[in-house]
């Protein structure tokens, strides 16, 4: 196997507030190969885009990394000064959020961003910048890319402003790109082109790319591996097929259960009873344990090990499997 | 069953000219834009209708126009018969208003910060001078929330627990008709479920109609007894859950319907769709949905497509017979 683009180990997020210090990532571990998608999930809340602003190094104060390692082929990342890792935001780590318009100047045009951007991190000149973005463009499939360059960003719709968005996150060729919810304000004819564009560009271009969203579909046909997070901690991750239909963690299972197509034809959709935890108000042991219909005295008491990025599927001190097992 | 609420041929048009010294300068002419264009549809009483729809093709217009907070430019929306927009009668207008409610998407917009729990959900009574003694402690159970969480305010709660307090709300005034605007868009699947489940059971209890509007289609297909898919403003097909999802037959649902990912579908490639959702104010001539139909001819750039009757469906589509076959031809029954 290649090594990772993207290594997380022990990663430590923390929140200093006036009556405790919050955890809104503990511990989690994970890689990313190159030309893999990493899909991450779980509910609102849970850490899933802290996750990525760490990684970018773009926490917004007070949250700050409090442990742990972050690598990028190879090279630790976490502890760089603020230059440098300015410089590789734009090199080797492209961003797509959810809304395109805080990712575009809404004063520039569309080529010159993009040539901009080409300028500052790639060894070409200006005239085979603006060919390059033309055929960045092109590739994001925006229909006539040569004369809409010159375009500003208010002039295209929704969906075209989000391909302009991967445009730019791709166009200095970086290899890992970070997408946190970048369907989630579009249409689903627009999100499948989207999705489409992102998988053959990991296919083509061997990008490694992290995919945040909630929608467990979009997980199914995109991602490679999923990691599920539940209360800032990585409660499961596995290649997609297993954490999508025989998941281990039980709460992967209410997750993948309560959405609508697995209780098809049911008059009621399964549902996780009560809700996550507030990070200030944690219980004792597994995180997840008063709303599991399967923990024991030992879920109470202890909490469950980190996952490594390497072994281990579950964070849960009885998965699914192994009750099953017993029976 | 009796029919609680009829549409019909109802449309609505935006003025969105620039202001007219503007216009004068710039020689512009006056910009209109046909957000609803004649479309009829029954809610039978005790039914739940689903929208569905791409942003922009007006579910909401019609929504708000069922309510009555916004009237129609031409047709009509009927609830018990009444005809909220021109009925005189005060007394009749404010007997079928009391009988309708709305739930909106975003939970956090809604509710109001500065009111604790039990007068927002006691409003709509107390607006009304009604009794409202222990009416919100009494919701809030039913909405599987606390009694004691009448005295708190909305920051303290989470997203789907103020969707529940919007739902309570909508109850108090014991309306018949509820039109729920994206009611779980902002919410994740978990707390989805709930939300999900608790307007199921709040129907069977109380017996209620629900206008459902959502893009999301497999909620739609959970919760619908009827779909209507809506294209730019025009329904261009109806039909049953069942049907629809088995044997789409509007080309424009057909693509829908191939586009939603699917919790299967791994590792699928399909060819995404092309082109974009046409610009609303310059609608394409004839069919609205010719310039990304791969079935299109020249009758479809020319006459808009009236709905017709095809085995228990109404479909909107010069090309059905072709439109069937080729879905036949992708998806085998
Ligand atoms: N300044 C802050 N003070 C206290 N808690 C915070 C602060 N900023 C974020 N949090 C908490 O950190 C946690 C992680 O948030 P994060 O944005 O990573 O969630 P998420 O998984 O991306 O959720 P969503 O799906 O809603 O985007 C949340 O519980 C949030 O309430
Ligand atoms: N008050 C208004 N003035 C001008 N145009 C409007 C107004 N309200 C809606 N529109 C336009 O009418 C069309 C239909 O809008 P509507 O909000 O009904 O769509 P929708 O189907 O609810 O979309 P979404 O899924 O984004 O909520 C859109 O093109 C919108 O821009
Ligand atoms: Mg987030
Ligand atoms: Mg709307």
């Amino acid at each position: 196997m290649s090594d990772p683009v993207l290594s997380v180990r022990d990663l430590v997020v923390e929140i200093p507030t006036r009556n405790a210090v919050l955890r809104p990532v503990d511990h989690v571990s994970y890689d990313i190969e190159p030309g893999e998608i990493l899909g991450v999930v779980g509910e609102s809340g849970a850490g899933k885009s802290m996750t990525g602003n760490a990684v970018i190094g773009l926490l917004d104060r007070p949250a700050a990394i409090a442990g742990g390692e972050i690598r990028l082929k190879g090279q630790r990342i976490d502890n760089l000064p603020y230059e440098d890792m300015r410089r590789l935001r734009g090199k080797e780590i492209g961003m797509v959020f959810q809304d395109p318009l805080t990712s575009l100047n809404p004063l520039l045009q569309i080529g010159d961003q993009l040539t901009e951007t080409m300028l500052a991190h790639l060894e070409i000149t200006e005239t085979e910048a603006r060919t390059r973005a033309i055929a960045a463009l092109d590739e994001v499939g925006i229909p006539a890319a040569a004369s809409r360059i010159d375009s500003y960003p208010h002039e295209f719709s929704g969906g075209m402003r989000q391909r302009v968005v991967i445009a730019l996150a791709l166009c200095a060729e970086p290899s890992l790109i970070i997408a946190d919810e970048p369907t989630t304000a579009l249409d689903v004819s627009v999100q499948a082109q989207i999705i489409a564009l992102l998988k053959r560009l990991c296919r083509e271009r061997r990008t490694a790319v992290m995919l945040v969203t909630h929608d467990m579909g979009v997980i199914a046909e995109a991602a490679d591996r999923v990691a599920v997070m539940y209360a800032g901690r990585l409660a499961e991750l596995g290649p997609v097929r297993d954490v999508v239909q025989s998941p281990r963690h039980p709460y992967t299972e209410g997750l993948m259960g309560s959405t609508p197509l697995a209780s098809r034809g049911q008059h009621r959709l399964r549902q996780i009873p009560g809700s996550m935890p507030r990070l200030g108000s944690l219980p004792d042991g597994c995180a997840f344990h008063p709303r599991c219909p399967k923990a024991q005295d030992r879920c109470r008491a202890n909490p469950t090990p980190s996952l490594d990025a390497d072994q281990g599927r579950a964070a849960c001190w009885f998965p699914v499997e192994q009750l099953e097992d017993a029976q | 069953m009796s029919i609680l609420v009829s549409v019909r041929n109802l449309t609505r048009v935006f003025d969105v000219s620039k202001p007219w010294l503007n216009r004068l300068i710039e020689r512009l002419p006056k910009a209109l834009l046909t957000a609803v264009s004649d479309v009829s549809f029954d809610i039978p009483e005790q039914q739940v209708y689903a929208l569905v729809g791409e942003s922009g093709s007006g579910k909401s217009t019609i929504g708000k126009m069922v309510v009555g907070l916004l009237n129609p430019s031409d047709g009509l929306v009927e609830v018990e018969g009444i005809d909220l927009s021109r009925e005189t009668d005060i007394d009749k207008v404010e007997a079928v208003r009391s009988d309708i409610q709305m739930i909106f998407q975003d939970p956090f917009a809604s509710l109001n910060p500065r009111w604790k729990v039990r007068d927002i959900i006691a409003e709509p009574v107390a607006a009304k001078g009604g009794d409202t003694d222990g009416l919100a402690e009494r919701l809030l159970e039913q909405v599987g929330l606390s009694a004691l969480d009448a005295g708190k305010f909305p920051h303290e709660f989470s997203g789907g627990q103020r969707q529940r307090i919007c739902i309570a709300r909508a109850l108090a005034s014991e309306p018949k008709l509820i039109v729920c605007d994206e009611p779980t868009s902002a919410l994740d699947v978990s707390v989805q479920a709930q939300v999900l489940n608790l307007m199921s059971d709040l129907k069977d209890e109380f017996g209620l109609t629900y206008l459902f509007i959502s893009h999301d289609l497999t909620v739609v297909q959970h919760m619908a007894d009827k779909i209507g898919v809506l294209y730019l403003g025009r329904l261009v097909e109806e039909a049953d859950p069942d049907t629809l999802f088995t044997r789409p037959a509007h080309p424009y649902s057909q693509m829908l319907l191939a586009a939603a990912p699917k919790m299967d579908g791994f590792g699928r490639e399909v060819p995404p769709p092309q082109g974009e959702i046409p610009d609303p104010i310059n609608p394409p001539a004839g069919c609205a949905f010719n310039p990304r139909c791969p079935l299109a001819i020249d009758i479809c750039r020319k006459e808009r497509p009236e709905l017709q009757q095809i085995e228990g469906a109404r479909v909107a589509c010069h090309r059905i017979e072709e439109a069937l076959a080729a879905h036949r031809a992708v998806e085998p029954a």
